[in-house]
């Protein structure tokens, strides 16, 4: 569903990517995880589109060129990323928002757009799957959410798009134990034969929650190693050190910034 | 980042789409500026001996006046004698009914969505319709009459009930006040009149269009707005103009009077032709706004300044009564070439007055954009609270935003907070939306529209409607 082939991505001269391949079935997730630096957030932002790398290699979904795309139309044909620091939007309402974006996604389709009443329903679901009360509607996007209320809404949104490829940047940082149980619980109910996620991450504590087909291991923009879950465990108990045989390169990834922090 | 310095730049560079003039047959005077010009507007309007008294003396004042020049505005030299104080739609004066309102100029308000067919009428707004100079018609007379309501043009007013506008014309905003109010005293032409009488809560809102249309014309109405003991009024009003590139000159006074325990909410969306990216035409916008507050009254301005080439506005409130309010919410785009240097003066007299003033500037393009405001609290304005928010947000690198607050307090019982933000809209947030699937455009309007929530929220739906989507266009380009 999803073919990454020699990917690359640099920001001003700086490779970060360095040839990453990558096969993703339908309905699989695959866990990535790596130190520090290693381009796991680069990764997320190359698949979404974001402006500001030079981008090399092939990006594929379902036989559609990615790369090509901008960022609104690889949501569109399916991308959706949970941002690892969601952004604040003053002033807009969380259920404007959700909608605009819902409907956005649809009439880019070609499908009918869907009416305030209709999509409150969506949005109960959405909201039940997450344990998040009503008022969380009519809030503003993400501002002045705890750290936890802003994954939280990530996963939310990623219920309403129903995208065929949910990318998880570091969905479980800043979260405590509860917020990590409500948060995998909605990932793992929104699994299906048709949607195949990414799930980034530091820890192999997140996927004793959310259970991975395959791990993979990021170093130097490069994926060293593949395996399934028990790779992670072997992570948790002797730490990247098996597969990184340089000083670790302190390229910093690049966080989204402002408003976010 | 260049690349989106670049989508900006075509995003604020959007056309303005109420750029056409229509052709009426209009009584022109000649360019210039004397005594004999104040005459001749005087007497075209049949005026009272006092009115012309009144104007003369106004006159008198500008004659000896300078332009204001504090203000961070670059103005290009005004040659007041190379204007035309006078025109107006030719037509017959007196209107009997909606059908004798020249179609020509119908059609003008129709093709700008302000029909002037009742039944065709926005639900429950009465509009005055003014083109340069003149009132051409005001709606739902008829209705309002039976509440008591008086609501027609200013020239009307001056005929039918002189008494009010003697009490009240200049009592708000004297006519040496300031240089551009001392010269709309001399020689304004027309504007509405509002009267609202004790105990009455206004049964529809009131608004008033305005409309430029001729060339080399100054336009300068007067607005005057008495609301009794106890009763509630909601006023509002628009602007537009013709695409020229010239400047025109608009300079207009609107004063307030607010008597006891009464309300009045003023809400502006002023949309004059705001000039072309070069910074050639568009209106300047020079007006002076002022409301008196008795006690415990309220006086509510809200303003979306989206228009005009220069914006030098300040609607302010007097707190003379106990426990009045003052509340100043203001939206400003400054986009391409604009300028704009507006704010608010909260002068606190009674005690425990309480003013607040949220101020959202928005600067893109070349524009710049400055919140100035006075919050003046006198030794008699004991427990005088005022609370003031100002926003600035950047959109690109080549704009600016200026935020000059004065505060002048007299009474240690006072309260004054002023709290500033200056913002840009982030790559990131655009990012972020986009990746939600909306358009650079769709997530640039909903993010500056989410700026000016708190101000939008102030106005009447319509209206609000209306803003919305006059900041989407004003930011739009050939993006999309």
């Amino acid at each position: 569903m999803l073919h990454v082939e020699s990917l690359t991505a640099s920001i001003g001269g700086t490779p970060i990517l360095n040839g990453l391949d990558l096969d993703i079935g339908s309905g699989e997730i695959h866990a990535i995880m790596g130190p520090n630096g290693s381009g796991k957030s680069t990764f997320a932002h190359a698949l979404a589109g974001r402006d500001g790398y030079e981008i090399g290699g092939t990006v594929t979904l379902d036989g559609v060129d990615l790369l090509d795309l901008e960022p609104e139309a690889r949501a569109a044909a399916g991308v959706f990323v949970g941002f690892q620091y969601p952004v604040e939007i003053p002033g807009v309402n969380n259920m404007y928002f959700l909608r605009t974006a819902l409907n956005s996604v649809r009439r880019a389709r070609g499908e009918t757009e869907i009416g305030a009443r209709d999509f409150l329903a969506v949005a109960q679901d959405a909201m039940d799957l997450v344990e998040m009360k009503q008022d969380f509607l009519h809030r503003a996007v993400n501002a002045g959410f705890s750290g936890g209320e802003k994954k939280r809404n990530e996963i939310l949104q990623m219920a309403v798009m129903e995208p065929r490829l949910a990318v998880l940047d570091e969905t479980d940082s800043g979260l405590d134990i509860d917020a990590l149980r409500i948060v995998a619980s909605g990932v793992n109910a929104l699994r299906g034969p048709e949607r195949s996620m990414i799930v980034i991450t530091h820890y192999q504590r997140l996927l004793d929650y959310i259970k991975p087909d395959f791990v993979h291991v990021l170093v130097d923009g490069r994926i060293v190693e593949s395996g399934d879950h028990t790779l992670a465990l072997h992570l948790e108990d002797h730490g990247y050190a098996d597969f990184v045989n340089h000083d670790l390169d302190d390229t910093p990834e690049r966080p989204l910034s402002g408003a976010a922090r | 980042m260049s690349e989106t310095l670049r989508e900006i730049k075509e995003l604020t560079d959007a056309s303005y789409e109420y750029g056409f003039s229509t052709d009426l047959d209009t009584d022109i005077a000649p360019p210039g500026l004397t005594e004999d010009t104040v005459r001749l507007i005087s007497a075209k309007k049949d005026e009272p001996e006092w009115l012309l008294a009144w104007r003369l003396k106004a006159f008198e004042a500008w004659k000896s006046m300078d332009e204001p020049d504090w203000a961070k505005l670059e103005i290009q030299p005004i040659d007041y004698q190379s204007l035309s104080y006078w025109a107006a739609p030719t037509q017959k004066p007196v209107l009997d009914s909606m059908d004798d309102v020249d179609p020509d100029i119908r059609d003008m308000f129709d093709k700008l969505g302000i029909p002037l067919h009742e039944q065709k009428m926005l639900s429950n707004v009465a509009v005055d319709a003014i083109v340069d100079s003149v009132s051409v018609t005001t709606t739902f007379k008829k209705t309002l009459a039976a509440a008591g309501v008086i609501f027609c043009s200013f020239s009307e007013a001056v005929q039918d009930h002189p008494d009010l506008v003697r009490e009240h014309l200049g009592s708000v905003v004297p006519v040496r006040d300031n240089f551009f109010a001392a010269l709309n005293s001399a020689v304004f032409s027309d504007g509405s009149f509002c009267y609202i009488p004790a105990g009455v809560r206004c049964p529809m809102e009131l608004s008033t269009y305005f409309r430029i249309n001729s060339q080399n014309t100054g336009q300068f109405e007067r607005t005057l707005i008495i609301a009794e003991d106890d009763s509630h009024v909601s006023y509002l009003e628009g602007c537009t103009a013709p695409q020229r590139d010239e400047n025109q000159l608009h300079a207009a006074v609107v004063e307030l009077v607010a008597k006891d325990r009464s309300e009045i909410k003023y809400s502006t969306v002023q949309n004059w032709y705001p000039g072309d990216e070069n910074g050639v035409g568009g209106i300047y916008n020079f007006v002076t706004k002022r409301g008196r507050a008795h006690t415990e009254a309220k006086i509510s301005w809200t303003q979306v300044e989206t228009g005009s080439a220069i914006t030098w506005k300040y609607p302010s409130v007097i707190l003379q009564g106990d426990r009045s309010v003052g509340e100043f919410y203001s939206v400003a785009l400054s986009s391409k070439r604009q300028q704009a240097d507006t704010g608010t003066k909260m002068i606190h007299i009674g005690a425990d007055t309480t003013s607040s003033i949220i101020s959202k500037g928005i600067s893109a393009g070349h524009g710049q954009n400055t919140y100035r405001g006075l919050v003046k609290v006198l030794r008699s304005a004991k427990n005088a609270r005022n609370y003031t928010q100002c926003d600035s947000l950047l959109l690109g690198s080549e704009c600016g935003a200026h935020t000059i607050p004065y505060i002048e307090v007299k009474n240690p019982s006072a309260q004054v907070e002023h709290e500033a933000s200056t913002s840009t809209v982030g790559e990131d947030q655009l990012y972020y939306c986009r990746q939600r699937g909306m358009t650079e455009e769709d997530a640039m309007s909903m993010i500056v529209n989410g700026f000016c929530r708190e101000v939008f929220d102030e106005l009447p739906m319509e209206f609000a409607v209306e803003a919305q989507r006059l900041l989407s266009v004003s930011l739009e380009g050939s993006v999309g």
